[in-house]
Order: C-alpha cells, then structure tokens, then sequence
C-alpha cells in the first residue's frame, strides 16, 4: 500500500505518516469494534460526505471553496491515514455507511466496488472528463465506462540519483539495464550502495518488477494477466523480468541491507541525499519528499532523475511507464446527492486554482494542455523536474497502473509476498510466474 | 455481581466468536452478500502449506519467548523483590517498556535497528549494523527479542508480587537449618512460585499465540522478509482485511481460537492449577 503524491510543502512528513498509521492502527481496534465510524448516506442532513487521505491538503482546498460557495450544501470531508484506509472504507460499503465520494487509486480495488455495483457512471458531459489525460483515464474506466475522475497529479516511477556520487565514480546516468549493471560494479567498487531499496515494504521492490517485465515483453503481457488471464503469469518474459531481478540482486546493486529497510521510515531517501547511496527507483512523490528533507541537497542541485533505463533487445518500448497515474475520486451509487457531488467533481476537482497549487507543489496533474503553464512556473529546478514528468507521461505509450493497484485485491498479497521471495532469491525466476498464475486462477 | 461482566464477555467475546464461526463455512468479500460455502475455506485451508508454515512460526515464538522470557522475569523479580531505594529506581527503568504501545515499540525498534541509521551506525556498534529485521533466518529472532523487550517487565512483576507473598518464616526456619542462598531459592522461592509461574506461562504461551501487533509493525504490515515473520495472527489479518476473503480468514481465526483454549487448558491442567491447593499448609 502506498500513499500517492505527498505533495511539497503542504504534504505530510514522513514522521507524521508513521505516528498517523500508529495512532490509527492502535484505535482501528476500537473503532472496528463500534461498527460505526463512518457518517451514515441516509442521514437526512442536506450535506455530502467525502472520504479521503489526510495528506491530501490540496484536494482539501477543493472542498473548502466548495463549501465556500454552496453554504446550504456543504461537503463534510473526513481524512484517513494511508494504512488502514482501504480497510475502513470496504468495511463501510459492506455496512452501507459509505461516504458520497470517495477516494481511491483506481484499477483493481475501484473494479471490486464497481463490479458489487457500489459506483456509479459518471457521463463524461457530467464531469468534464475530456479534460484528463487519456492514459491516466484508463485506470479509472472499465467496460468502457468512467468510475473516477483523477484528483492530484501523475506519479510515475523514475530513477533517482545523487549526482555527485555518480560522478566521484566516474558514472553516467544509466541508459540501459547493462549501463545500470556496469555502474553497480562501479559504484560497489567505490564502497556506496548503487540502489537504494526499502525491500522491507515489498511495494518498492515490485516497481522493478513492473518496468523490467514491461521492458521485456512490452505492455501487453502485464495487460492479458490484468485482464484476469491467470495464465499469462507464465510468459517466458515474467521468468526473464525476474532473472533481471535477480541478476541486480546478485550484482550486489540493492547492498546488504534492503531487506531491512522499510520506506515509511523515510530510510531509502535518506540513503540518496546522503550519499550514502547513488539511485533510486521511486514515484514522483519523492521529489516532495527530498524537497521537504533535504532542501539544500535540492537547491544545490544535486539531484538527478531520468525514465528507468531501456532494455536492449526488450520488446517493450523504453518510454512505457509504469507506477500511478493518480487517485481519483468516486461516486457511490446510492448516494442521495447526486447532483451536488456532480457539481463538486465538475468544477471544483482540478479547476484553474488546484491545478497552479499542485504545481506549485511540484506535481504535475493528470490536465491536457499544460505547456503554458509549465512555462510560466517561476523556480528553475522545479520547472526542469515538472517538464520532466509531464513530458515523460506525455511521450509514454503506456501508463501501467502499479500491479498491486491494477489486480484484484485478493492477488495483491501473493504478489508482494512473491515478489520478496524472487528478490531475496528463496524462489527461482521461473517459480514467481508458477506461483502468481496460481493465486490467479 | 457477574452480570455486567457476563454480558461485556458475551457481546464481545462470545457473539463474534459465534460469527466467526459461521463466516468460516461462507464465502464473503465484504463487500457483497454472503454465501454458504461449505467447507471449501476448511479444505483449503488446512491443506495450504502456507497455513502450517505459520502455525510453526506461532509455535516457535511461543515456546522461544517462554524460554526467553521466563528466566530473565524470574531474575527481575527475584532482584526487586526485596525494599530498597535502589531496586524501586530499577523497578521503575524496568517498568517502562510495559507503557509504551506495541506500535510506538515497533516503531522504536524498527528506526533503532535500521542498519544505515540505526544503532548500528554508532562508532563501536558497527557490528550490529546488520540486516536483523531483513535477514529471513535472523528476523524471527529479532522480533521474538523486541517482544521479550516488551513483556519481561510485566512477567518480573508478577514474579516480584509472588516474591512478596512468600512468608519470611519459611525463610528464617530454613536460615536456621543452614540452608544457603540457592537451597532456599531451589526450596522455598521455586516451589512457592509455583502458581505463580502457572499464570505466567499461561498468559505467555497464550499471548504469543495471538500476538500480532508488534510483530506486523515490525515487519511492514507483511510478515517478512518473504514469509519469515507471518505468524497465524498476521496470515489471518492478511487474508481477511487485505486479500479480503473473510471466509477463509475465519476459518484461520476458528483455528486459533482451538489452538489457544486448547493450550490454556492443556497448561493448567498439567500444572494442577485448577485443583487450588494450598501452598501454605500447615503455615
């Protein structure tokens, strides 16, 4: 599970991720136990609720001007922690107390809701949907019909990397998975780790996974297994993503101590702005991250990042992307507010004044047409990073949804639990393709 | 007197246990409508190499904690029994841990044990900058010592209060006769624990076999490194609010519930504990 864009200044360190996730973790005990901690949908009140991630600040804004102008209507918003979020909100579907609107990642977890009929069409004349980028749309449409509308901005994976360490080693920016191998013995030779991993959250370890596998057969092979082919597991390309796994591993490139390190203390940045690392494969919401820990190491620019490297003799193409389009926003079915939450989604989700605030956070949304206001971004290092994402989601073939997202949530476990085991090598390359076509099926 | 209590004890103990029961014959997403299921999440259960991986993990933190812990309480509370300024300071240092949430400890734990950050990267401690929490042969371990960390102070306090109880008669007789420092202990403090002992394995035995907090802090939420912390609690957490397939996650839970009256029972029978007898007869 991962929280999506933390966004600049307004989003939430990672120290105040941890004490929420414990806070909420420690009375998810005793809320489960009343039953009742949602707002009920068949109060009589004239108001909405809505559901969403507490460190979602800019999304909160949205509300607050909504509220602003629709005083006899007003939006009741509450925020959750990341962790126990998609928990909560299945427990208040199964007990029909759901919220009006409510935020999700897309893929397979929304299809779950959609399919038990708890989501509701939205017309695309309904909510202005024309507007979003056609590729992030896809995570939100199934059966040809829109369930979501995206609500903060693009988080792709890319590669990290701390530009001074790369150059002490006398290393280029990798191009290609053998540029990444050749650095690795570089920079092993040089006593830094070459990839800094937080393998003890699994989530992180799976985006190699994605873009390796999408490097070597192309995105359709992910596509056919997303499409509920359990069979595909066993594309010979599934072996060949995780002996490229495995190889990295071997090579040394993760270090010794991935496997105890977790992403939510904030460890695997710190490796990157430290130096005590040299790259890192994350989500864009990293940038906000480093920003907010390390601001120096930021205005120095030291910071590097590029797409994931190519894969020579691949069959994906090297501009597919993999990681999260971005979260959306949807509307239960039995709502009794329709037309309101209509309204709210129509004019007020990424309208003029949260598209210049996610940019200003150094996100990009998911909005056609933004060249001119990219362009007008005053800070040189941010505007150079938002180019770099907007150009890079732009150019893409393909925006793979993380597979953890894109699956069915009864899969999402076997595939992390999998994923470690083929990166800590307790299985082999061709057992993980065995492994998963069976949780699958 | 029993009746708030009784009713306490039903609504939350015994109605849910009902249900849960019943959700291990049915198939329920918790999303849709329930459906019988008959004895599918049994079957597959019971024949997932999976399951018995982590019943040998539970089993193991089990009898490894008891084995831990017992002797370091029974040290502790040996140690704090007598008055003095001293021990309660010490008492009290040792209280501590029992105040903190299982979370805040896990997540103490976790920062202290990162090999990058942590402990280890303090000069003269580079030899503990070691993958503990990652490494799927020592991760078990590590965590089994961070619930130690944990419970010894509530273990040492039982033993300190059971310490108090025994008479200083029996003591000054057996001073009287010669008995040196280890007979008494092996004559008088030993055999008057007994009981003492009994709750004190019970509630360990028991506690770890549902014990799941700490170690899902610990582990990230996944019971790794790959399976190598997925005790029963956690694959039955991971089954039934993360895959979301109650049914099957009820059927672990039924085991469990088994698998721990089973052993309460087993304990204080063995230990003749349910026969009450006086320790102090003739006293």
């Amino acid at each position: 599970m991962r929280g999506i864009p933390v966004t600049g200044h307004l989003g939430s360190p990672r120290i105040r991720r941890a004490v929420a996730a414990a806070v909420t973790l420690a009375a998810a005990a005793s809320l489960a136990a009343c039953g009742s901690s949602g707002p009920s949908t068949t109060s009589s009140s004239k108001g909405l609720t809505m559901w969403a991630l507490n460190d979602q600040t800019i999304l909160k804004q949205s509300v607050d001007a909504y509220n602003k102008d629709h005083p006899d209507a007003k939006i009741t918003l509450r925020l959750f922690a990341n962790d126990d979020y998609k928990q909560k909100l299945r427990v208040a579907f199964g007990a029909n107390q759901a919220p009006d609107l409510f935020f999700s990642w897309g893929g397979g977890a929304l299809n779950d809701y959609v399919k038990a009929g708890k989501v509701d069409v939205l017309n695309a004349t309904d909510v202005n949907s024309d507007r979003y980028t056609d590729s992030v749309m896809q995570s939100a449409t199934f059966d040809g019909k829109v369930y979501g509308v995206p609500v903060n901005g693009l988080a792709p994976v890319v590669l990290y990397y701390n530009k001074k360490v790369l150059s002490d080693a006398g290393v280029q920016p990798p191009k290609t998975y053998d540029d990444l191998l050749a650095a690795v013995k570089k920079l092993k030779g040089k006593g830094v780790t070459p990839l800094s991993l937080a393998a003890n959250s699994k989530w992180p370890t799976l985006m190699y996974l994605e873009y390796l596998l999408d490097r070597t057969g192309g995105s359709r092979v992910f596509a056919n297994i997303a499409s509920g082919d359990a069979a595909a597991w066993k594309d010979p390309s599934v072996t060949k993503a995780n002996q490229k796994l495995q190889d990295l591993a071997k090579a040394g490139a993760f270090g010794d101590n991935a496997s105890s390190v977790s992403y939510d203390q904030g460890a695997s940045t710190a490796l990157l702005y430290t130096g005590k690392a040299a790259m890192e494969v994350m989500g864009t919401w990293e940038y906000a991250n480093i920003a907010k820990a390390a601001p120096d190491f930021l205005k120095k620019g030291e910071l590097g990042y590029t797409a994931f490297p190519a894969l020579t003799g691949g069959a994906g193409s090297p501009a597919n992307i993999v990681g999260n389009p971005s979260n959306f926003l949807s509307l239960n079915k039995s709502s009794k507010h329709k037309s309101d939450a209509l309204t709210y989604l129509k004019d007020y989700i990424l309208n003029g004044s949260q598209v210049d605030a996610y940019l200003a956070a150094g996100s990009v949304p998911p909005v056609k047409g933004l060249d001119s206001k990219l362009a007008a971004v005053s800070s040189a290092s941010d505007k150079a990073w938002l180019t770099f994402v907007y150009d890079l989601v732009d150019k893409a073939p393909s925006f793979q949804l993380s597979w953890d997202q894109a699956l069915p949530s009864d899969q999402a476990d076997p595939l992390l639990t999998n994923t470690d085991k083929s990166f800590l090598r307790q299985i082999s390359p061709a057992d993980f393709g065995v492994n998963m076509s069976k949780a699958g099926s | 007197m029993v009746a708030p209590a009784l009713l306490l004890f039903g609504l939350f103990g015994l109605v849910p246990l009902v249900g849960v029961a019943a959700l291990s014959v049915a198939r329920w997403d918790g999303l849709g409508s329930i459906s019988w299921a008959g004895l599918t999440n049994w079957t597959s259960v019971l024949t997932d190499s999976a399951t018995w991986q982590s019943l040998w993990l539970t089993v193991k933190v089990m009898v490894v904690s008891w084995l831990v812990q017992t002797p370091i309480a029974l040290a502790l509370g040996l140690f704090q029994a007598p008055r003095g300024r001293l021990r309660a300071l010490f008492a009290v240092l040792f209280f501590l841990p029992l105040l903190l949430s299982a979370v805040a400890i896990g997540l103490t734990w976790q920062a202290l044990l990162d090999p990058s950050f942590g402990i280890g990267s303090t000069p003269g401690l580079h030899w503990l900058a070691k993958p503990l929490l990652g490494s799927p042969e020592l991760a078990l371990y590590t965590v089994i010592f961070v619930i130690a960390w944990q419970f010894v102070p509530f273990h040492a306090l039982l033993y300190q209060a059971g310490i108090r109880q025994i008479p200083t008669a029996l003591y000054e007789a057996a001073a009287l006769d010669g008995a040196g420092p280890v007979t008494r202990f092996l004559h008088i403090t030993l055999p008057q624990l007994k009981y003492t002992l009994v709750t004190s394995s019970t509630l360990m035995l028991v506690g770890s076999l549902t014990y799941f907090d700490l170690i899902f802090v610990l582990s990230g939420g996944t019971g790794g490194p790959g399976t190598a912390t997925r005790v029963l609690p956690l694959s039955m957490y991971i089954t039934g609010f993360q895959a979301h397939d109650m049914g099957r996650a009820s059927a672990v839970a039924t085991l469990l519930v088994v698998f721990g009256l089973g052993l309460s029972l087993l304990t204080t029978r063995l230990s003749g504990f349910t026969r009450m007898d006086s320790q102090q007869e003739g006293m």
